[in-house]
């Protein structure tokens, strides 16, 4: 397995590659720093191995097709994995230094920093107003809801949707709209980074492209990681790019998920070190 | 494109799609199952045919005013009266402290099972509670009678030996599995990407329980709430047991008091002449438990509507 971590300041190759610069200073600090992780369902091996460093202001694209492990592993990063019975994690996933599975970590605190958007909005079923709140209300950050409520609408390109009717229900919102307010839900709890799990994949291409630029503005100011089967999509949005793929041992171990390739989005689509991942970005392989 | 010529498709026999073989079987397996639809609707029709005719019997001797706001009630005395305000204030007294014990109840133990037990635990305990469910009535009935009143009298509470909160406390641990088991199904039906997106923005799990699930349940639990409500208002033997049949218009919970069933099971099995004033009275209160449960089905049926939450 070749999983190569490889830091965007020492990359030689840094600036090589179109918009892979971080001339603004994004990228110069490592979120998570990941190493020989590996996740089973009651027993049975789904992903093994990872190592892996997200970078602060990136987005990191996790690619790769279906069933190689990829919700599994954003899953462990704000552990979401904890609802999953039977779900154990080995390895250790840090955060900002911090070991996120340590004795004296409370996973409600890890999810209030590292927010999550999901395959399918999932809105509650209460008013656009009540969703936004959500957040705020069950973390008790009270004051100047109502702005706090307008920014998180407006920095999810919401805002002038649906300002004059927040009263309604959330489930009245198209799918795309429905996907926005969950990155607004997501925002208003001022968390560093936001994992979304193929955020488009229910989407239509007009709705992806307004999340696609969503992500580009979010840059900014949060760390972002992103699941997607969609090659293209990682090309358009991501700084960093990791390609996941099952293996089968040949010891006639279980087949499982492994990271085989980490880099420059630029360098993982013209120049991977690595064959799979010519083979699967070039459309040569599932 | 032409049109294919003539013929091409059945190959020179005429072309038909008329059935080759008669489904005799299935007209019959039709009319058998809609003949046992029937039946219930039959009987539906014969109960409120038999309950509304010697009801407006009754009402033709005696004025529906002084009844329905009657606040005495002595129908076997003489000279008689027919108020049936206090049967209502009892049945009323009643089914408020089986409420107050079977709504927090049942509902904890849904949100127990739905969302704090593990998935082993749940398929222990819910069978355990669905078995309270089948336990006679009339066991209930002499346990409120025989356990609950001793126990109340010695802890110093002043209860008549028949009382209503005996009575009532019992009946609403026998509702607990009706609300916990219909609200449990309704919260279990939530999906789970709600649970996902509530516990991904920090939510603990009461949060996520009591401002997600629950409100997102609402159609459900309502429904097992007024199922319940239906069942304390129509329960019949641990009330003739345990809370006995004096007809005072009361809300004291310590005391005896009579509810519309406890009359009607009491008197129905008296030997009243039949076609008496006396007699029609039972169909008379039978027409007004009849009727609040109807009424307390079609707000059930409204509020299910009103909460009830679109997911595609
Ligand atoms: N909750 C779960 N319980 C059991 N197995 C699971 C669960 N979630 C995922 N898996 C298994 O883990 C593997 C990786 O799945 P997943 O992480 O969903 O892949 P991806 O998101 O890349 O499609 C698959 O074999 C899948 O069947
Ligand atoms: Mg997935």
């Amino acid at each position: 397995m070749t999983s190569i971590a490889t830091s965007p300041i020492d990359n030689n190759e840094l600036g090589e590659f179109g918009r892979s610069s971080a001339d603004d200073g994004r990228g110069s600090s490592v979120v998570f720093e990941v190493s020989n992780l590996s996740v089973s369902y009651s027993g049975k091996l789904a992903l093994q191995g990872v190592e892996i460093e997200v970078y602060k202001n990136f987005v990191t694209a996790f690619i790769g097709s279906s069933g190689c492990g990829k919700s599994t592993f954003i899953r462990c990063l704000n552990r979401m994995n904890d609802l999953v019975p039977g779900a154990v994690i080995e390895g250790t996933a840090r955060y900002h230094g911090l070991d996120l599975y340590g004795p004296d970590v409370d996973p409600v605190e890890v999810r209030r920093r590292i927010g999550m958007v999901f395959q399918k909005p999932n809105p509650f079923p209460k008013s656009i107003y009540e969703n936004v709140a959500f957040g705020p209300r069950v973390l008790r950050m009270k004051e100047g809801l109502d702005e706090r409520i307008e920014r998180s609408l407006r920095s999810a390109a919401l805002w002038d949707e649906v300002k004059d009717r927040l009263g309604d229900n959330a489930l009245g919102l198209s799918g795309g709209q429905q996907q926005r307010l969950c990155i607004a839900r997501a925002i208003a709890v001022e968390p560093e980074v936001i994992l979304m799990d193929e955020p488009a994949s229910a989407l239509d291409p007009i709705s992806t492209s307004r999340i696609e630029d969503l992500i580009h503005e979010l840059k900014r100011d949060y760390t972002i990681v992103i699941v997607t089967h969609n090659m293209q999509q990682a090309a358009r949005v991501a700084d960093m790019t990791a390609y996941f793929s099952v293996v089968t041992p040949e010891d006639g171990g279980s087949r499982h998920g492994v990271l085989v390739e980490y880099d420059r989005t630029a360098k993982m689509f013209t120049n991977p070190s690595d064959k799979r991942t010519e083979d699967y970005v070039s459309g040569r392989s599932a | 494109m032409a049109p294919p010529p003539s013929g091409a498709i059945a190959g020179g026999a005429p072309f038909s799609l008329r059935s080759s073989h008669r489904h005799y079987g299935e007209k019959v397996i039709q009319i058998l199952l809609g003949s046992c639809a029937l039946v219930s609707v039959v009987t539906t029709l014969g109960i409120v045919v038999s309950l509304v005719f010697p009801a407006l019997e009754f009402f033709a001797e005696v004025s529906p005013v002084d009844f329905f706001t009657g606040t005495v009630w002595a129908p076997l005395f003489d000279p008689a009266s027919f108020g049936v305000v206090p049967l209502l204030v009892g049945t009323l007294s009643v089914t408020f402290w089986a409420l107050l014990v079977a709504i927090p109840l049942g509902l904890g133990s849904a949100i127990y099972l739905s969302e704090y037990a593990t998935s082993r635990r749940r398929v222990v305990l819910k069978p355990m509670l669905e078995i309270l469910a089948g336990i006679p009535t009339v066991v209930y009935g002499y346990f409120a009678l025989t356990a609950v009143t001793p126990l109340l009298r010695q802890i110093g509470i002043q209860v008549e030996i028949f009382n209503v909160i005996a009575g009532g406390l019992v009946m609403g641990v026998m509702l607990i599995p009706t609300i916990a088991s219909l609200s449990e199904d309704a919260m279990a039906a939530v999906p789970q990407g709600l649970r996902d997106g509530a516990y991904a923005l920090g939510a603990d799990k009461l949060q996520v329980s009591t401002r997600v699930i629950v409100p997102a349940a609402m159609s459900g639990i309502i429904a097992s709430f007024v199922l319940g409500v239906s069942r304390a208002i129509g329960e019949t033997l641990i009330v003739l047991i345990a809370v006995g049949q004096q007809a005072k218009l009361t809300f004291n919970p310590l005391e005896s008091i009579e509810t519309m069933t406890a009359f009607i099971g009491a008197t129905g099995n008296g030997d009243l002449p039949t076609g008496s004033t006396e007699y029609k009275t039972i169909f008379a209160v039978g027409l007004t438990l009849f009727v609040i449960t109807l009424v307390m089905n079609i707000i059930s049926i409204r509020l299910v509507r009103k909460y009830r939450e679109v997911y595609d």
